[in-house]
């Protein structure tokens, strides 16, 4: 499945926004993680059971250091 | 010689502390987490600053690197307020997005809302920032707005529901300092929300001038990291916001073309008097 993952796009065979994590090495349990599909931000609860779509954009992103 | 003494402060009792949205902080310094030379500088400058409020950035994860070390490995959120920030969103739409992703991300309401308007000043768009700021506010965020040091512009962000205001001194990392104390003083007599001033410091007297105007706090990030020695400097900042906070509490004397003498006048030894 096609996807655009923090705006790159990636051939993937996820079927949840959790497996699209795991493909990439991406611990969502990793603090100050958080993921958007599509431009709406999916609750860590929902990560598991969120379905993904060909052609998807999905953001991940985390806290970084900043001012 | 008596001289009458100065008023006391127009904002804030003395001795009070900064609180905002059921907040409340020992600390008006706030400072940001960038540009250090590594995470336990971060940390060691953090500390040494004795700022409560630490600010924080959400950005994409590297999907070459993977997530790798955490700035909040080394920062203690039991210990920090973190605020996270909507810095480099130049859209309503990607500040939206980014101040819910941290809300997400961090668990806090918490967001010192940018919307930039120009990439060499990095001023606000203040159109933009006033209409992300409804938004975010309708949905319980608490906005801390990175504005223009524009009276109108805070009066109306105040209006909308903003528990703090967030004028400039000057463009961030600018280190030009208070630009414009006028604007800030003009700013303080119109809104009653804390007003912290957010970029442009260069130097601790900086940060004793704003204080020392009536500000509520002063938020800084490359004062302090781009420093020689980063550690001495956020010492050095938090110890000017301390004095400059106690000089306006108070009461500064009036300024005043001649000299007025600190000695009596009468008994001098000497017969002449011009």
């Amino acid at each position: 499945m096609r996807l655009h993952i923090n705006g790159e796009e990636r051939e993937l065979v996820a079927a949840t926004l959790a497996d699209v994590l795991r493909e990439l090495g991406i611990d969502p349990a990793v603090p100050g993680v958080a993921v958007a599909q599509n431009g709406a931000v999916v609750p860590r609860a929902r990560l598991q059971v969120a379905a993904v779509a060909e052609g998807d954009r999905i953001e991940v992103v985390r806290a970084v250091q900043g001012g | 010689m008596s001289q009458t003494r100065s008023q006391a402060p127009a904002r804030g009792e003395p001795g009070s502390q900064l609180s905002f949205a059921g907040r409340t902080f020992r600390s008006r310094l706030l400072v940001g987490t960038g540009k250090y030379k590594d995470f336990e500088e971060t940390a060691r400058a953090c500390e040494e600053s004795g700022a409560e409020i630490i600010t924080v950035a959400i950005r994409r994860i590297s999907l070459e690197r993977g997530t790798g070390q955490s700035l909040l490995d080394h920062i203690d959120p039991a210990k920090y307020t973190l605020l996270p920030n909507t810095a480099g969103c130049y859209t309503v739409e990607d500040a939206i997005l980014t101040a819910r992703l941290a809300r997400e991300a961090l668990g806090t309401d918490l967001v010192k809302l940018e919307v930039l308007g120009d990439p060499q000043t990095l001023f606000p768009d203040n159109r933009g920032l006033l209409q992300a700021a409804e938004i975010l506010l309708k949905e319980g965020f608490v906005v801390m707005p990175y504005t223009t040091d524009d009276p109108v512009i805070c009066r109306q962000l105040e209006e909308m529901g903003c528990p703090v205001v967030m004028p400039l001194a000057a463009p961030i990392g600018s280190g030009l300092g208070i630009r414009n104390p006028y604007n800030l003083r003009i700013i303080l007599e119109t809104v009653k929300v804390p007003v912290i001033v957010d970029a442009g410091v260069g130097t601790a007297s900086d940060v004793a001038v704003a204080m020392e105007l009536g500000c509520d706090g002063v938020l800084l990030n490359t004062a302090i990291a781009g420093a020689g020695d980063p550690i001495k400097m956020a010492r050095a900042m938090k110890l000017a916001c301390e004095a400059g906070r106690l000089a306006y509490e108070s009461g500064r004397i009036p300024r005043r073309l001649y000299a007025s003498a600190s000695s009596p006048l009468e008994g001098v030894v000497g017969s002449i008097t011009p």
